[in-house]
């Protein structure tokens, strides 16, 4: 016979946990919501800039500036968007086990493959195995901001001007839903300007000053808008799977506390007719 | 020709901030403020610190804005800021405090340096902010 107070401890304890991943959804829902609207904000700016960006490409060199130009990719860089925190299903275990297959798949093919660490989580990750690190950035997920896209924009383009990497790669969790991500990889460095067709793309414009100072302006710029954009879409993603897990979460706990119910139940009319039957006997007895 | 608006946006990162029909704009080029009528010839340009004015009909908006670029077409002027604020959101008390502070910074630090020149766009911003804020605010 199962202990009749055990059980009873047992569903409170499940109880109570339910009521915490409830909490944590409800939290992660509203802090989704906010993080989607962000992203539809940018989307106006984002997408001017790359238009803005790929017709003035279009009308200067290639070698115009170091942004652009293509160079034999020696040392790839590789930027790692995770979580500061846990409990959000697979949203950081799918970013790192593709993080480290592409380690292990350019590793042969290039010099060397330096990351650079975004969240908490892959930092963790890659300090155990030893992976050459040229950069960190944690606990901003709170909220994310426009300067801090461009702290981290700004270190990757030093580096890169000053050719201590080649080749530039972002890997995040892109949000399609609130119920789907899915990892993506893009390159952040050389910046590629949209395909523009010179004869359709419309206006020719006066340029003020001129070409080369609107390209040297725009191109920092569009590169920091990219790793907001990432930033973004990686908060997005993060609190829509923290929103699944912790419902599922709260709906298995509710399975639980009814199997519980049940088995306790059991247990109760178990000791009731037990008890009944030592009376019955001890009466028979007496006799 | 009084009769023909054209299109506005002014976008930052983090929002969109006006998308309306207008009658004029004009804005902070880094030449020089500029104005825009319907029918101006295209052309794009980088944008400094300053105030942006748009009307509809005869109703004038303003806006403190830092540095962007601007793309003038026939029917769309698209404005895209680093920074750009309405007059009502600006926080009068911190941009005084921000622009004490930059002083104080330009006064101790050396003129090579950079975070000179840092301090000299924070000034820049304040002073701009202040402006704008203190001309529409009621």
């Amino acid at each position: 016979m199962a202990n009749l107070k055990d059980i009873r401890n047992r569903i409170a304890s499940v109880r109570s946990t339910q009521q915490i991943t409830k909490a944590m959804k409800m939290v992660s829902a509203a802090k989704f919501r906010r993080a989607e609207e962000a992203i539809l904000q940018n989307r106006p700016y984002s997408d001017k800039m790359l238009e803005v960006l790929s017709s003035l490409a279009l009308r200067t060199e290639e070698e115009a500036h170091p942004l652009l130009e293509r160079r034999d990719p020696r040392r790839v860089c590789l930027i790692v968007f995770t979580s500061d925190r846990g409990l959000c299903g697979s949203f950081n275990a799918s970013v790192l086990r593709a993080a480290e297959r592409f380690l292990r798949e350019k590793s042969s093919e290039y010099e060397a493959v330096p990351l650079y660490l975004v969240g908490k989580k892959a930092v963790d990750y890659f300090r155990r195995r030893n992976a050459e690190t040229i950069g960190q950035k944690t606990e901003m997920f709170g909220k994310v901001t426009y300067g801090e896209a461009q702290t981290i924009a700004r270190d990757v383009i030093e580096r890169y001007t000053n050719r201590e990497i080649d080749l530039v790669y972002m890997v995040y969790n892109e949000f399609r839903s609130a119920l789907s991500q899915q990892v993506v990889f893009d390159r952040l460095l050389p910046v590629e300007p949209m395909p523009v067709d010179p004869e359709t793309s419309t206006t020719e414009y006066i340029y003020e000053p001129s070409e080369e100072y609107m390209l040297n302006w725009v191109l920092p710029r569009y590169v920091e808008v990219r790793m907001f954009r990432a930033l973004l879409e990686s908060t997005a993603s993060e609190h829509g799977a923290r929103m699944t897990a912790m419902d599922s979460a709260t709906n298995n706990a509710t399975e639980m506390i009814a199997r519980l119910t049940l088995k306790y139940n059991r247990a109760r009319q178990e000791a009731i007719t037990t008890e009944l039957m030592d009376i019955v006997n001890g009466v028979e007895a007496m006799r | 020709m009084a009769q023909q608006r054209f299109r506005l946006e002014v976008v930052t990162p983090q929002r969109l901030l006006v998308s309306d029909e207008v009658d004029e704009v004009t804005a902070p080029g880094i030449e020089g403020e500029f104005g825009v009528l319907p029918g101006h010839t295209p052309f794009l340009t980088a944008l400094g610190v300053g105030e942006l004015m748009y009307r509809i009909g005869g109703e004038e908006h303003f806006l403190a804005l830092r540095h962007g670029f601007a793309e003038v077409q026939h029917e769309k002027v698209t404005v895209l800021a680093e920074e750009a604020e309405f007059p009502s959101e600006i926080d009068l008390s911190r941009a005084e405090a921000e622009k004490a502070e930059a002083e104080a910074d330009l006064q101790r630090l050396s003129h090579e340096s950079r975070e000179y020149a840092e301090a000299q766009a924070k000034l820049e911003r304040a002073v701009n902010r202040i402006q704008v804020a203190s001309r529409h605010l009621r």
